[in-house]
């Protein structure tokens, strides 16, 4: 009996060290830990960034873009919570995680950003160095910025000046009205809008700003009179989801004329839901199906094909590459020398030349003002339009000054 | 002039529609004294099954058919769940409802997936009707508009007029004797029920194009359904039609008022300091909570509601 048990004991303990050994003479294995919603009613939201991850991992991987490591998906659901996400971060960091992604929720951003900064002073063997994809909140890269905080997404106010430069360029638009989605973003919106488009020329003021609490409102129908009766002929806002639908429907049920200036028109639903009425209408983004570049255009089939859902994060592509290129150039998986690579990064995308600037981490990458078009290369199903570029912006064009003073750890 | 009537015909739209969804409700807790907190997930189901039928045979069997097919799956809700937990009291009614309304919408996007399905206005009703101060008026509204007159015309006909309704009314004051008296007290409430639940779906197969049919549109809605029920009176259907208009208006009228908060109360007296966070909100701005206001003044001063008879 005895012997049996140490038998099975020294088996147990073979096996063991056999694990521990195999991935050392196999690649070495970079987890990124990916905290998003899972469940709840973001979870679409979630799970298409997950299959993104998935998509631009496995394209690394095949390719070996970052040496003899390889990059492996770790989901974690955060339920759009920043507690829920603080819990993560933590079994992430006990786990031996050294790179985390979340895009979902500046809350969630703000709390991850701190918790990293936090985590890598007091404990720099466990650092980890924090991917941002989609928290769009200006201060993450200003008042509030943090070296080990990476941003993918032109922030807020990067994609307003893009969108203001475009609009009071337009000799044919006079009256703008600004309407929002009342949280942080949304209040940034408005806030950067009347600063970027009110009083730069003569003829074009703004003529009304208006805030909704998110998801609250049924018929917009209310909004869309006050903005006819103020006379606007451009609406700009950085609504999303049911609201944005919604609000693009009622104006399109009510013959309401003006063009919508917005940040997240692309979604599928949104422009289903808009039909025909929604031609003309803009948005601003670093990429749609319809730009020129057939290297993206072949990703997009390809993720087509896997995931049967529309390619929508470019921008994921874009950060895992660099990523791989940083720890390849690195020669190391060590989130601080990787973190130095990265800082000041300059490189070449199918879209032109793109730098992650060194004075906040924040990207720099072209711009897309794009309006919903018939006859496109590509549309929308059940929707004969697609989106057109109507102004490219060149990453350098986007830069903002910035009020980070983050310094640099070591 | 105009811009009165205009507020006045957007707050007429919203109000009606706000009947028609909050009808079905009305019944189900007059009629048998269920605060059914799964309505509006039946409204939810309304639209999607709408949905799936009208991609085969188009919109016309669908507004016939999916009323019917939530109906039925009431009918079944009620006889083969609810019933069972009657026995137990009220808070099981409630507690068995808010976890159907879960189900519901765990089951919903599990079939037709977690965004908007493209669901549509017919095409014969969707061109402008007439044009207002520059705001067409699309048909499909009056369309709206009209079903949820006739929602309320055949409701109150059959429940004050007729000899069901007598029984109906007389089943959940006094259920003995009206069992005493031959009638089958459970298959009424079954009834009652299942006709709720097919008015929730009625209002879904026309709300869901005229909106969005998404997984979180019972979510969106089930509030607002509660604040014209409590505030009409529970089970009144009068009220609840007094308390839809009374909403959609004073709610569409407040959009347009761009006042200070603390500018207006000036005005009546009340100390808000104007330039506090507070203060500087504008009527516009607090638009959508103003149901919920309305709601907690009318309980405030006449708890049975506008038009309640019962205080329970």
């Amino acid at each position: 009996m005895k012997r049996l048990k140490s038998l099975a004991l020294g088996t147990v303990a073979a096996g063991a060290l056999m694990a521990a050994i195999a991935p050392a003479r196999a690649d070495e294995v970079v987890r990124i830990a990916y905290i998003d919603p899972m469940s709840g009613p973001f979870a679409s939201t979630g799970r298409l960034g997950e299959q993104h991850f998935r998509f631009a991992i496995d394209r690394v991987n095949a390719s070996h873009a970052a040496g003899n490591r390889t990059f492996e998906l770790v989901v974690m659901d955060n339920e759009v919570s920043a507690e829920k996400s603080l819990t993560l971060f933590r079994k992430a960091v006990d786990d031996g995680i050294h790179y985390i992604t979340q895009g979902n929720g500046s809350s969630v951003a703000f709390a991850l950003s701190d918790a990293t900064a936090k985590n890598n002073r007091r404990d720099p063997e466990h650092a980890v160095l924090y991917l941002n994809y989609a928290a769009v909140d200006p201060a993450l890269t200003n008042e509030k910025c943090n070296w080990w905080h990476f941003r993918f997404d032109a922030d807020s106010d990067m994609k307003m000046k893009a969108l203001a430069s475009y609009i009071v360029a337009s000799p044919n638009i006079h009256k703008v009205y600004v309407f929002n989605q009342d949280y942080s973003f949304g209040q940034s919106v408005e806030r950067a809008a009347v600063a970027m488009i009110g009083n730069k020329r003569p003829d074009l003021q703004i003529v009304g700003t208006e805030r909704v609490p998110l998801g609250k409102v049924t018929d917009f129908t209310p909004y869309i009179a006050k903005m006819r009766a103020a006379g606007a002929d451009a609406v700009v806002t950085g609504a999303w989801g049911t609201d944005l639908t919604l609000l693009v429907k009622a104006a399109a049920d009510t013959g309401f004329p003006a063009t919508f200036f917005t940040y997240y028109l692309g979604a599928r639903e949104t422009v289903q839901a808009v039909g025909m009425a929604g031609k003309g209408d803009a948005q601003i983004s670093e990429w749609h199906e319809n730009v020129d570049a057939p290297a993206i255009d072949r990703m997009a089939a390809e993720f087509k094909a896997k995931y049967n859902e529309n390619f929508y994060y470019w921008r994921v592509v874009d950060m895992i590459d660099t990523l791989a290129a940083a720890m390849k150039q690195a020669d190391s998986a060590d989130p601080l020398k990787v973190g130095r690579v990265l800082s000041g990064m300059k490189f070449q995308t199918p879209l032109g030349p793109e730098e992650i600037r060194a004075d906040n981490h924040q990207l720099l990458q072209p711009m897309y003002v794009s309006i919903l078009a018939p006859d496109m290369p590509h549309m929308f199903p059940g929707v004969p339009l697609g989106f057109k570029t109507i102004k490219r912006f060149d990453a350098e064009e986007t830069r903002l000054p910035t009020t980070c003073a983050m310094k640099a750890p070591g | 002039m105009q811009e009165a009537l205009f507020v006045l015909l957007n707050g007429l739209v919203y109000g009606l529609l706000l009947f028609m969804l909050s009808s079905g409700l009305t019944l189900i807790v007059g009629m048998m004294g269920v605060l059914n907190f799964a309505h509006a997930s039946f409204y939810m189901l309304g639209a999607y099954f709408a949905y799936t039928i009208s991609v085969g045979l188009g919109f016309w069997p669908a507004l016939i058919a999916a009323p019917l097919l939530v109906g039925v799956l009431g009918v079944a809700v009620e006889r083969y769940g609810l019933r069972a937990v009657h026995r137990h009291g009220k808070l099981a009614e409630l507690l068995f409802t808010v976890g159907l309304a879960f189900i519901i919408g765990e089951i919903v996007p599990l079939i037709w997936g977690r965004s908007a399905v493209p669901y549509r206005v017919p095409a014969l009703l969707d061109f402008p009707a007439f044009t207002l101060g520059g705001i067409q008026y699309q048909a499909y509204r009056l369309f709206m508009m009209a079903v949820s007159v006739a929602i309320f015309a055949g409701l109150y006909a059959a429940l004050a007029r007729t000899r069901l309704g007598l029984v109906i009314r007389a089943a959940l004051t006094h259920p003995d004797m009206v069992a005493m008296l031959g009638h089958d007290v459970p298959r009424v409430f079954t009834l009652v029920f299942g006709a709720g639940c097919a008015l929730a779906g009625l209002a879904g197969v026309i709300g869901g194009n005229a909106f969005t049919t998404t997984p979180g549109m019972a979510e969106a809605l089930g509030a607002i359904v509660f604040a014209v029920v409590i505030m009409g009176g529970l089970g009144s259907i009068p009220g609840a039609l007094i308390a839809s208009l009374a909403i959609g208006l004073i709610q569409t009228v407040s959009i347009t008022l761009d006042m200070p908060l603390g500018a207006m109360l000036g005005h009546i007296g009340l100390p808000l300091d104007p330039h506090g966070a507070l203060g500087q909100i504008t009527i516009a701005h607090a638009a959508p909570a103003v149901p919920y206001l309305m709601l907690v003044l009318v309980l405030a001063l006449h708890p049975r509601g506008l038009m309640g008879a019962r205080a329970d």
